[in-house]
C-alpha cells in the first residue's frame, strides 16, 4: 500500500530520518518545517495521512489541525509530541488528531500507526462480521469460527482478536493493542501483550496448518490471511 | 545607640505598635477627661467651702450690726481685721468712700460675677501682707449708703489647686509613660514572634531548609500561622529532598546503562569485522538498551506527573472496580504463565476522585511486582473493598512471595531502590515509587504488611477521596433507613 505522507516537523534531523524511513517503506513523503508551510501544503495537496509535531514554530500543531478540520480537511493526523501525559494526549485528540505518539518513539511504531490510520479511513461502513481467510468473527452474536469450527474465546480475547482483524494486514504494535483493547495509555513493566497473543494463538492457530497471527520482529504482530 | 534607634524606628512601623499607639491615644484621652472632671469637681467643692465660711462671717457681722449698730460693726470689723494671719478680708466705707475699718486700702473696682461673688487681687488693694493671691468677697450696702465687703483670701485654695494641677500633671505623665511602655511591650511581644517567623523565612531563603518557626503553644492566630508555615515547610523540604534524591539517583542509575551502551558500540567499532551480522547484533542490543533507558525515563516522568500537585485539579470520578477488573484481566494470563493463581475479588463498588490512567498504572505495577517476585505455584490475590471505617475504598494485592522485611518497607518506596533479593529480576526500581506517588496524589495511603508469607500491599483511599455527588454518595443519601 503506497501512501502519500505529509510530515510537519521542525527538527530537521528528526524530519529527514522520518522521511528516509517512510520512503524506504515505499511511501511518498513531503516535508514541512514549520506550521505555516505545513498548513499551505496540507491545503494545496491531497495526502493520505499527516504526521504533525505538536510544537512548531510559526503555528503550533494543535491549532494547525484545528484549522484543517474547520476547513473540512479530514486527512488522518498522527500527532508527535514530547509531551506525554494523559492530558496532552486528550488535548491532541480533541483538536482533531486521530492518534498521538509520544517522543521518543520507535519508527516501526509510527509506521504501524499511520498505516492503520489510512486503512481505517478507507475501510467500508460499519460491519457486523469480520473475516480474514477462513477466520470469521460475528460482532452481533459475538462468536468466532475458523473453517466453520466454533472457537470459544474469553471476552478480552474476543476484543483483541476483533482489533487484530479490523487491522488485518497491518502491523499492530503492543502499545497500540494496550491503548485500543485495554485503554492503557502507558506501558506496563512486563510484556503482558505477548502472553495474551500466545493464548490467542493457542485457540486460533494451533489446530490449523496455516497460522494467521504473525510476529513482526521489532514491531509487533500482524494478522493476515495465508497467501 | 544608633542600632537601638533603628530598631525603635522599625518598631514604630509595625502593625502591633500602631495598634498599641491607637489604643494609647484613646487611653490618654479617657484619662484626661477623668482627671479634668476630678479637678473641676474638687475646685468647685473648695470654692463652695469658702463661700460657706464667708456666709458664716457675714452672719456674725449681721448679728453685731443688728445689736450694736454701725459703731459695733466698725469695732467688729476692726477687731477681726486686726487678727494676725487672718485669711479674711474686710472693708467698711462711708457713703463718701472713706474707709471706716478693714484690712483693704481701697474698694476693689471689680464688678461682681454672675454668681454674686466679687473676685479681685488682694495685692492691688493694699492687702495686709502684700499677698499675690486673689480673694473672693461679697458686698452689702447698709442703710445710709455705708458699704461693707466681706471676703476671703484664696491663697490656700490657689495653692491647693496648684498642687492638684501639679499632681494631676504627674498622674497624666505617668499614665502616658506607662501606657506607652505597656504598648511598646505588647507590640514588642507580638513583634518578637513575627520577627522570629521572619528570621526563619530569611534563613530558609538563604538555603537552610531545616529551619522551623517557633511556636508559643498558646494556640492563638500567630501560633496557627506558625503551625501552617511549618507544615508548608515540611512539605517543601520533603519535595526538595525527593528532588535531590531523584537527581542523584537519575545520575547514578542512568549513567551505568549509558556507559554500557557506549562501550558496546565502541567495542563493535574497534572490533573491525566484515561480518554485518556482528554489527546488526550490536545495533539490536543498543536499541534494547536505549528502550530500557527510555522506559526508565518514562517511569520517572510518570512519577513526576503524579507528584506535581498541579494535576490535582484534573481528577475525575474513577470507578475503581473497573480499574481493578481491567488490570486483573490483563495480568491473569501472565500469572497463569508463571504457574501462579491470580484471584480477583471485588467486594464493593467504589468511586474515587482520581486520574484513571495513573490508578490503572499503580494497580498494574502492584500486580507486576507480585507476579515477578512470587515463585512458581504461588498465589496472588487482588482485592477491592468498598467503604469502611475511615476509608472510601481499599485495593489490596497480596502475594505468597518472599515479602519485604519490615525495616525495608519505607525504603522500597524510594526511587531506584531495589532489594538485593530483587536484583536478579528485571526492573528499574521505580515501580513502587510510582505507586507511592499515585497514592499521595489521591490522598491515599500505601500500606505494606506481612502476608505471612509474602507481601500484602494496600492502597487505602480516605473517605474524603469520594467525589461529591458520586453515584455512591447519592445512593447513600436516598437510601431508605433499614432497621
Amino acid at each position: 500500500m503506497l501512501m502519500k505522507v505529509l510530515v510537519i516537523e521542525d527538527d530537521q534531523q528528526a524530519a529527514s530520518y522520518l522521511a528516509k524511513g517512510l520512503k524506504e517503506a515505499g511511501h511518498v513523503v513531503d516535508l514541512a518545517h514549520d506550521g505555516k508551510d505545513g498548513l499551505f501544503l496540507a491545503g494545496s495537496e491531497h495526502y493520505d495521512v499527516m504526521v504533525v509535531d505538536r510544537m512548531l514554530p510559526g503555528r503550533d500543531g494543535l491549532s494547525l489541525v484545528e484549522i484543517l478540520r474547520a476547513t473540512g480537511n479530514d486527512t488522518p493526523v498522527l500527532f508527535l509530541s514530547a509531551l506525554g501525559s494523559v492530558d496532552d494526549r486528550v488535548k491532541g485528540l480533541r483538536a482533531g488528531g486521530d492518534d498521538y505518539l509520544t517522543k521518543p518513539y520507535a519508527f516501526s511504531e509510527l509506521l504501524a500507526r499511520i498505516e492503520v490510520l489510512v486503512r481505517r479511513r478507507t475501510a467500508a461502513q460499519p460491519q457486523t462480521k469480520l473475516a480474514v481467510g477462513d477466520l470469521e468473527l460475528d460482532l452481533l452474536s459475538r462468536t468466532v469460527k475458523r473453517s466453520g469450527k466454533p472457537i470459544e474465546l474469553l471476552p478480552r480475547e474476543f476484543a483483541l482478536l476483533e482489533y487484530l482483524m479490523r487491522n488485518a494486514g497491518s502491523v499492530v504494535t503492543r502499545t497500540m493493542m494496550l491503548e485500543n483493547v485495554w485503554d492503557y495509555h502507558f506501558d506496563p513493566q512486563t510484556n503482558v501483550i505477548d502472553v495474551h497473543i500466545a493464548r490467542l494463538r493457542q485457540k486460533i492457530d494451533k489446530d490449523f496448518p496455516a497460522p494467521l497471527i504473525h510476529t513482526v520482529r521489532g514491531a509487533g504482530y500482524s494478522l493476515r490471511a495465508p497467501e | 545607640m544608633s542600632a537601638l534607634a533603628t530598631s525603635l524606628l522599625r518598631l514604630v512601623h509595625t502593625t502591633p505598635f500602631r495598634l498599641a499607639l491607637l489604643y494609647l491615644a484613646l487611653f490618654i484621652l479617657s484619662v484626661g477627661v477623668i482627671l479634668l472632671v476630678v479637678y473641676r469637681s474638687t475646685a468647685g467643692f473648695l470654692e463652695g467651702e469658702i463661700g460657706e465660711t464667708i456666709a458664716l462671717e457675714v452672719a456674725g457681722l449681721q448679728d453685731q450690726y443688728r445689736s450694736t449698730g454701725l459703731r459695733g460693726l466698725v469695732d467688729a470689723v476692726r477687731d477681726r481685721s486686726a487678727m494676725p494671719h487672718t485669711n479674711s478680708v474686710y472693708l467698711l466705707t462711708t457713703p463718701g468712700g472713706v474707709t471706716l475699718a478693714g484690712n483693704l486700702s481701697a474698694w476693689p473696682d471689680a464688678a461682681p460675677g454672675d454668681d454674686g461673688w466679687l473676685h479681685f487681687k488682694v495685692a492691688d488693694y493694699g492687702g495686709a501682707d502684700d499677698r499675690p493671691s486673689t480673694a473672693m468677697a461679697v458686698t452689702f450696702t447698709l442703710p445710709g449708703q455705708f458699704r461693707l465687703l466681706v471676703g476671703r483670701d484664696m491663697s490656700e485654695i490657689d495653692q491647693l489647686r496648684g498642687r492638684m494641677l501639679v499632681s494631676l500633671r504627674w498622674v497624666f505623665a505617668v499614665t502616658v509613660v506607662l501606657g506607652l511602655g505597656g504598648g511598646l511591650l505588647v507590640a514588642r511581644g507580638a513583634m518578637r514572634r513575627i520577627e522570629a517567623i521572619n528570621r526563619t523565612t530569611l534563613r530558609i531563603m538563604a538555603g537552610d531548609l531545616s529551619g522551623r518557626v517557633p511556636r508559643g503553644g498558646g494556640g492563638d492566630e500567630i501560633d496557627r500561622l506558625a503551625g501552617n508555615l511549618n507544615a508548608m515547610l515540611d512539605q517543601i523540604e520533603r519535595l526538595m529532598t525527593g528532588m535531590r534524591q531523584v537527581t542523584e539517583s537519575v545520575a547514578h542509575d542512568l549513567r551505568t546503562p549509558l556507559s554500557r551502551l557506549r562501550a558496546r558500540v565502541e567495542l563493535a567499532l574497534i572490533h573491525d569485522t566484515e561480518d554485518p551480522e556482528v554489527y546488526r547484533a550490536v545495533l539490536q542490543d543498543t536499541i534494547t538498551e536505549a528502550d530500557r533507558l527510555l522506559a526508565t525515563f518514562t517511569a520517572l516522568l510518570s512519577i513526576a506527573e503524579a507528584e506535581s500537585g498541579a494535576k490535582r485539579t484534573d481528577l475525575e470520578p474513577v470507578d475503581l472496580a473497573g480499574v481493578v477488573r481491567l488490570a486483573a484481566d490483563l495480568y491473569e494470563p501472565v500469572a497463569e504463565e508463571k504457574g501462579q493463581t491470580l484471584s480477583t475479588e471485588v467486594l464493593g463498588e467504589a468511586t474515587v476522585r482520581g486520574n484513571e490512567q495513573l490508578l490503572a498504572q499503580a494497580v498494574s505495577n502492584l500486580l507486576d511486582n507480585a507476579i515477578k517476585y512470587t515463585p512458581e505455584g504461588g498465589r496472588i490475590a487482588l482485592l477491592l473493598e468498598g467503604a469502611g471505617p475511615g476509608r472510601a475504598a481499599r485495593v489490596t494485592v497480596a502475594d505468597s512471595g518472599p515479602g519485604i522485611p519490615e525495616d525495608m518497607r519505607e525504603k522500597v518506596l524510594q526511587r531506584f531502590v531495589r532489594l538485593d533479593t530483587a536484583r536478579a529480576s528485571p526492573g528499574n526500581g521505580l515501580g513502587l515509587s510510582l505507586v507511592d506517588a499515585v497514592a499521595r496524589l489521591h490522598g491515599a495511603q500505601l500500606v505494606l504488611e506481612d502476608n505471612g508469607p509474602g507481601l500484602r500491599i494496600s492502597l487505602v483511599f480516605p473517605a474524603t477521596a469520594v467525589p461529591a455527588g458520586s453515584p455512591r454518595e447519592k445512593a447513600g443519601t436516598f437510601a431508605p433507613a433499614t432497621g
